[in-house]
């Protein structure tokens, strides 16, 4: 199964478009043309040709960005839909899937009927398809691309010896030195002595050409299928109290965490979908602070976003999802340590569904002797505990971006005024001079090095002042305890 | 005079308590040096001052310390509720600029009474909620000697007297110190008299 358009194809059935269309992607500093409709190949564009020129040949043209890794998606959905035909289905390219259809033909009455389904059914989605098929992979594909129809069993020479070399999926250097020396078809391939094919080619071509005649055999690796965790449940008559929801999500939890406990999975992110009677749905979102497959540790944290939700004339489906899981490998545990434990790791769950998970940090030491950077903020829950920490001289409890003083002078001044404050230097202890980290470039630190002083003021206020000796002035950066 | 001090220090359990004035940090730091249990620091997005993790490291490991960066005043005490209520960790600490009303410090008070917890509110001057049960003023005092100085005042206690002690930090137990009096100091005249 060959998706010409595939990319285009992906884009308009999103937003269709009666005029020449063309996706561009940047290759090699210029736009380049990556898949085109067809009024647009009419024009007389084809793939790869500049951007600029194609708008010169045709001004009407209407363009979008290309997204490769979305068309990748797109064709692994494709994928999926093609299992309706057969289990055995193989990714091909980035344009094409390759189905082994042995034993399910008669299922749709036959090959043919078969392939008219599949042209019938991807038309009807607005999706160019071309499809060949085969003994071999390799005949297959070359039907596809370069002829059409079915060859029959054990004649796959008889029907793609016509076809040019090209379609072998042999290099395109192969294919024109082929062709430059005569070979234009298979079937004059097929005539050549052996040995004088591979000392001038190799044995790339010969392979290929062996694949596709079935002298030699080829694999189809079907893709694999990705374990789903979502469960729902369907209720004959609509509910709407709180609690009934609550039970429900119970339900729906010990199934779901069934099955992440037969994978060894741990849920990180959940999505519960209330549908109700008015098909309107409502999203409950979970996030937890920790992998999870405990459904007595999981349902409560979803109380607070049930309560929220809105029954209207009540709901008729629930559905839980499992977005996003982490491996969760089955650990030896002591009772005594691990509850105080899980008891924080439901909190910060619990906090971050409120006010968002990564505001919810610790801090984690880190080694450098700028104030700023002496330790780093990490969310709570992705990282652990550290030790580690030291101060080889006193530090600030708190520390603020750095806060201009009227004074000059190499001296902490005797008296200054601070946030609308007079202070009066009681004591003054320092300098301490801190170099900033030239590896790193840091906008705060552009004056250069600073001499730090701790300044204890008559007024109480011991406050930790600087001084910018390369770019005189004075400020204020912390507050010691 | 320090028995008294240290029948209100730390402050109780299972209540909620407030500190004001520019020492509040160092108490909120010496009630959680002296609280085993990990640390909820709560406080409000916006704000450019922060803890300093290797500073405070003199008072407690900060790995016992956990921040939340909560929206707004309401979000710091819906936050603060959450984390008194669920008894998991020992102190939760909350950063306020705004007056707390009547309701709000009475559902801290409940809280920290389920959960089990203390709660310590970091307020402005003037502006606590009667529901407390002890409220403190800090202020850091210059001494040509000692740079830990402070001056502890119980303004507001809800079951007992008030009092004023001159603290400073005694880094080696890290915790705190009540320094006497000058006439009660040892080798002063009262004292040998």
């Amino acid at each position: 199964m060959w998706f010409p358009k595939l990319a285009s194809d992906r884009v308009l059935r999103a937003e269709p478009v009666d005029a020449p269309f063309a996706l561009t992607l940047h290759q090699n500093n210029t736009e380049r043309i990556y898949c085109l409709n067809e009024a647009a190949e009419a024009a007389g564009l084809h793939k790869g040709m500049g951007y600029a020129d194609a708008r010169a040949f045709c001004p009407d043209l209407q363009s979008r960005k290309a997204d490769p890794q979305a068309d990748l998606r797109f064709q692994h959905t494709l994928a999926r839909w093609a299992g309706r035909y057969c289990p055995w289905v193989g990714v091909e390219g980035h344009d094409g899937l390759v189905l082994d259809i042995t034993g399910s033909t008669h299922l749709y009455g036959g090959e043919a009927a078969m392939l008219d389904d599949m042209h019938l059914r991807l038309h009807r989605a607005g999706i160019a398809v071309r499809t060949g098929l085969a003994d071999t992979r390799g005949a297959s594909w070359a039907l596809a691309h370069y002829g059409r129809g079915i060859a029959m069993p054990g004649n796959a020479l008889g029907h793609i010896g016509a076809l040019p070399v090209a379609a072998l999926r042999i290099s395109e250097g192969d294919s024109v030195s082929l062709q430059r020396l005569g070979v234009r078809l298979i079937s004059d391939l097929v005539a050549l002595p052996r040995a004088t094919v591979t000392r001038r080619f190799g044995p790339g071509v010969l392979l290929r050409l062996d694949q596709a005649l079935g002298r030699r055999a080829e694999e189809i690796s079907p893709l694999p299928e990705a374990p789903h965790y979502g469960v729902r449940l369907t209720l004959p008559e609509p509910i709407g109290l709180a609690a009934d929801v609550m039970a429900g999500t119970g339900r729906l939890l010990e199934r779901l965490c069934t099955r992440l406990k037969d994978q060894e999975m741990g849920a990180r992110v959940l999505n519960l979908t209330l549908r109700r009677v008015d098909q309107a749905s409502q999203n409950i979102e979970l996030r937890l602070a920790r992998p999870l497959r405990d459904p007595d540790r999981i349902l409560p944290l979803f109380q607070r976003g049930v309560d929220k939700a809105d029954a209207g004339f009540g709901i008729d489906q629930l559905r839980l999802e499992a977005v996003r899981v982490d491996a969760l490998p089955p650990e030896q545990v002591s009772r005594a340590t691990v509850r105080r434990q899980d008891q924080l790791d439901d909190l910060i769950t619990r906090i971050g569904n409120r006010i968002g998970l990564e505001n919810v940090r610790r801090f984690l030491p880190a080694d450098s002797h700028i104030p700023e950077r002496g330790y780093i903020i990490s969310p709570a829950a992705f990282s652990d505990p550290a030790e580690g920490w030291s101060a080889p001289r006193p530090r600030p409890v708190r520390l603020f971006p750095p806060e201009p003083l009227h004074h000059t002078g190499t001296e902490p001044p005797g008296r200054f005024r601070w946030r609308r404050m007079s202070l009066t230097t009681g004591r003054a202890t320092g300098p301490e001079r801190i170099a900033p980290e030239w590896w790193l470039a840091d906008e705060n630190w552009r004056f250069g090095v600073r001499d730090y002083w701790r300044v204890e003021t008559k007024q109480g206020w011991r406050l930790w002042l600087y001084h910018t000796p390369q770019n005189p002035g004075w400020f204020v950066q912390g507050e010691f305890a | 005079m320090s028995s008294e001090f240290w029948s209100e220090f730390p402050p109780r359990r299972n209540r909620a308590h407030e500190v004001c004035g520019p020492g509040a940090l160092f108490f909120a730091l010496s009630f959680a040096a002296q609280t085993p249990g990990p640390v909820l620091w709560v406080s409000e997005r916006w704000r450019a001052d922060r803890i300093n993790p290797v500073g405070l490291s003199d008072f407690l490991a900060p790995g016992r310390l956990l921040t939340a960066d909560a929206g707004d005043h309401l979000e710091v005490l819906a936050v603060g509720e959450e984390a008194l209520r669920s008894g998991s960790v020992a102190l939760v600490v909350m950063e306020l600029n705004k007056p707390i009303g009547l309701t709000e410090g009475r559902r801290l008070q409940l809280a920290a009474e389920t959960g089990k917890t203390r709660a310590l509110s970091i307020i402005a001057a003037d502006t606590g909620s009667n529901a407390a049960e002890t409220r403190w003023q800090c202020a850091p005092v210059f001494d040509l000697v000692d740079s830990t100085l402070q001056k502890w005042e119980l303004i507001k206690n809800k079951s007992g007297t008030l009092g004023v002690w001159d603290i400073s930090w005694d880094a080696k137990a890290r915790r705190v110190h009540v320094v006497s009096k000058t006439g009660e100091r040892p080798g002063s005249e009262s004292r040998a008299g």
